[in-house]
């Protein structure tokens, strides 16, 4: 049984995402029997191309993929360089971390509630630095160049790629690099791009196309903060995914076919930028430069790093303030009054979105955990490591545009007669909080010392027993953050909810964004901190049940 | 009463790392006796042990024959082989108090629940560390710590030990003393030990045969 679950795990990545595609790829050649596509025809890839805007919705997407992954990478990396090993770089770190768990949307409508022309940054400003008594009539959020689209991106990839670099660190001896570089004459910067960047980059990669291929299709995030004449291509697509005209499918097909485009063409360009990269950089390694204006980039990066978390912390902080507001004026900094009112209104209907947002969550959560432990626990059996190349099986879910292969996923469903249930929703997010639960735990469940084992046996316990009673007791502080990673993630999970639950399973965060539209910023507080909170109290509980369980065992506590 | 089978027997026992053999060892320890294998760290010790043991890392390969009391054992899973290990670490479990650590080692066969408890109290009794039964495995001094894990492998009713440098990371005089109650535990309970250390002084204290294995290797073939 466990001998056949790696396969199995594998299965349940691999397998949506390759029925997925097959799902749109045949009804864009027009091939869908049910309704009527019988015979092979370019017809909707015209149709899409001959859509007003869809050229320039392309290159948004395009561009917002590639300028994001670019600047965040840049951030993150320029932090490393300037600023690993000092106090600063340590506070940051604490300040980014819980960061991570904040959902893209929760995120992206605090930005929203922050920058908008009467946004909180302009009232604290106002009048008394800007003279404005009312909103100015400026076009900040969902702006047609989609900045602010990508300001809440980066805010937000920050810390993810920020994290994926810190656990590869390690492995490339930043530490003895850097000093040695520096007692060759090396700034910190040129320092590190020259000694450490390569070997790090080469472990990030994977997380970095990941970012990629997910600013390139994002949807929720651009619904929110991104342009809407045109929108980026994926918002598009799910309009016609969602048009009640049924014939709409075939168009929406062809679309998707087009985001995979998008997001190849995205990768295609990112993978000759890394050459260049690597062709300059390698020519710049030989020609021996020593500094590179590092005292400048040195504050420039620190401001920027402290600017896009400072964003996202304040951006939770007024939606807070929002959900209790009552009266407030324009340039006034703070409400009137305060009020419970909103919460109380919004009581009855939040009751369905959070209990399909917590059953989904668990559930996927249990599954993944359960999968992932029984794939370590064989692992460490056999002896077989994961290879690499398993691990780009891993992030394939996270590679393949969501948009593509989810809405093929949904034609399938109903090809096959099947209706949308709530199981098909669990098991798509499964597929994407399944990588992160792996990710996350693979790590310390692999530098478990085996010596505990090994005594263990010696003992006369078999295989089963020490998995149970010690390695298990043993790595539960990092079990239980795998599982908090991966609510989070569920959490976080708009698109999969959507349209595999075929609409019929509102959670707090398909909610949260369909609010988007209607501006009341009242309402939309109250249910994007709801979606903000839900994964600290996760992340909360994950601490303290160790915690709790542990409370007379020092050594339980060290590494927690 | 003692048989000539009785014991640990090794028979062409060799570890080889990428076809390369670090260790080759034939020999016979008797109940009660003590063969120390000597050699600097990296010559493979540790990895012999790993191998009699059942629980050899997958980058070695091992190959030969080991009998305890006449049975063979190198084709068993770790769990059967019924062989107790000490590593330089106590590896107490720290998710567990003392005595559940010393509960868990107790054989199964063991129903009584009230036994069991009489038998960790009085295993801690015999070491000198009465009374820390509830106690926090992480609040132990090393020395307590090295004797807790002694007779909780002692308590799992092994027949045969392995001791993996069990005294290099204790303090000079917590040492002798330790090994002291070791050697002295497992020739009271008439247990083989093999011994792998690079410390003369063990080896001396040991009392046994001492071997140093990459002497007794053949020479690797061309």
């Amino acid at each position: 049984m466990l001998r056949h679950i790696p396969a199995l795990t594998l299965f349940f990545l691999i397998g949506p995402v390759l029925a997925g595609l097959m799902g749109v790829l045949l009804p864009a050649f027009g091939l869908l029997p049910s309704l009527g596509g019988t015979s092979l025809t370019l017809d909707y890839f015209h149709n899409v191309l001959s859509t007003p805007g869809v050229l320039r919705s392309s290159v948004l997407s395009l561009t917002v993929g590639l300028v994001t992954t670019a600047v965040s990478l840049a951030i993150v990396m320029l932090l490393i360089a300037c600023w690993h090993g000092t106090k600063f770089f340590k506070s940051l770190q604490n300040l980014l971390s819980p960061l991570l768990s904040v959902p893209h949307a929760a995120a992206a409508f605090g930005l929203a509630f922050l920058i908008a022309p009467s946004g909180w940054l302009m009232r604290l400003v106002s009048p008394w630095a800007t003279g404005v008594t009312r909103p100015p009539d400026w076009l900040i959020v969902n702006d047609p160049f989609a900045l602010s689209m990508m300001a809440g991106l980066i805010a937000k990839e920050v810390p993810f790629l920020l994290l994926v670099s810190l656990a590869a660190l390690p492995q490339s001896d930043l530490r003895r690099k850097t000093v040695l570089a520096a007692t060759l004459g090396y700034g910190p910067v040129s320092g590190f791009f020259k000694t450490s960047f390569p070997l790090i980059y080469r472990q990030i990669r994977l997380p970095v196309l990941a970012v990629l291929a997910y600013a390139t299709s994002v949807v929720d995030v651009a619904i929110i903060l991104g342009p809407s004449t045109p929108a980026p291509l994926s918002v598009r697509l799910l309009q016609w995914m969602n048009d009640p005209e049924i014939t709409e499918r075939f168009r929406a097909s062809a679309g998707a076919m087009m985001q995979l485009g998008v997001t190849a063409l995205a990768l295609l360009v990112w993978f000759m930028g890394e050459q260049l990269v690597r062709k300059g950089g390698l020519r710049a390694i030989n020609r021996g430069h020593r500094r590179f204006a590092d005292q400048a980039l040195r504050r420039i990066i620190a401001v920027l790093a402290v600017l896009s978390s400072a964003m996202v912390l304040l951006g939770i902080i007024v939606l807070g303030i929002w959900s209790i507001a009552g009266f407030w004026r324009f340039p006034d900094a703070l409400p009137v009054s305060f009020t419970l009112a909103n919460w109380s209104r919004q009581a009855m209907g939040l009751e369905t979105p959070l209990q399909n947002t917590l059953t989904i969550g668990l559930a996927a959560t249990a599954i993944a955990i359960v999968l992932t432990l029984a794939c370590l626990e064989q692992e460490a059996r056999s002896g077989k490591t994961a290879t690499s190349r398993a691990l780009v099986l891993l992030y394939l879910p996270l590679i393949v545009p969501q948009v593509s292969f989810l809405f093929g996923l949904n034609i399938l469903v109903l090809q096959l007669g099947g209706k949308a249930n709530v199981m098909l929703v669990i098991f798509s997010h499964v597929i994407f909080v399944l990588p992160y639960v792996y990710l996350s735990l693979a790590d310390p469940w692999r530098a478990w010392d085996t010596r505990y084992a090994a005594v263990a046996h010696g003992m006369g316990h078999g295989a089963n027993r020490v998995f149970w009673s010690v390695r298990l007791p043993m790595l539960l502080t990092p079990v239980l953050t795998a599982a908090a990673v991966g609510f989070a993630v569920s959490i976080g999970q708009y698109l999969a909810t959507l349209l595999i639950g075929s609409g019929r399973f509102p959670t707090i965060t398909t909610e949260a964004v369909a609010l988007a539209s209607g501006g009341d910023r009242r309402v939309i507080g109250v249910y994007a901190l709801i979606q903000a909170m839900l994964p600290f109290i996760g992340f909360a509980a994950a601490l303290s049940l160790p915690a709790l369980l542990y409370r007379n065992r020092r050594a339980m506590h060290a590494n927690g | 009463m003692s048989e000539p089978n009785d014991g640990l027997t090794l028979k062409d026992v060799c570890i080889l790392l990428d076809d390369r053999p670090l260790v080759h060892v034939s020999a016979h320890v008797a109940p009660g006796d003590v063969l120390t294998i000597m050699g600097a760290s990296g010559s493979g010790k540790s990895t012999f042990l790993a191998y009699v043991g059942g629980f050899l890392d997958r980058a070695f390969s091992g190959m030969g024959e080991v009998y305890l009391n006449g049975v063979a054992i190198h084709d068993q899973p770790a769990e059967n082989r019924r062989v107790g290990i000490l590593f330089q670490d106590a590896l107490l479990f720290p998710h567990m108090s003392v005595g559940q650590n010393l509960l868990f080692a107790i054989p199964p066969e063991i129903k009584d629940k009230s036994e069991r408890r009489h038998l960790a109290e009085a295993a801690l009794k015999e070491v000198g560390l009465e009374g820390l039964f509830d106690r926090d495995p992480a609040t132990l001094s090393g020395g307590q710590a090295a004797r807790v894990a002694l007779i909780r492998v002692l308590l799992s009713a092994p027949k045969a030990l392995l001791l993996d440098e069990p005294f290099s990371k204790l303090d000079a005089d917590r040492r002798l003393s330790i090994r002291r109650i070791v050697f002295d535990l497992a020739k009271a309970r008439n247990l083989p030990v093999l011994l792998v250390t690079h410390d003369a002084e063990d080896a001396k204290a040991a009392g046994g045969r001492v071997i140093e294995p990459l002497e007794t290797a053949p020479a690797p073939k061309p």
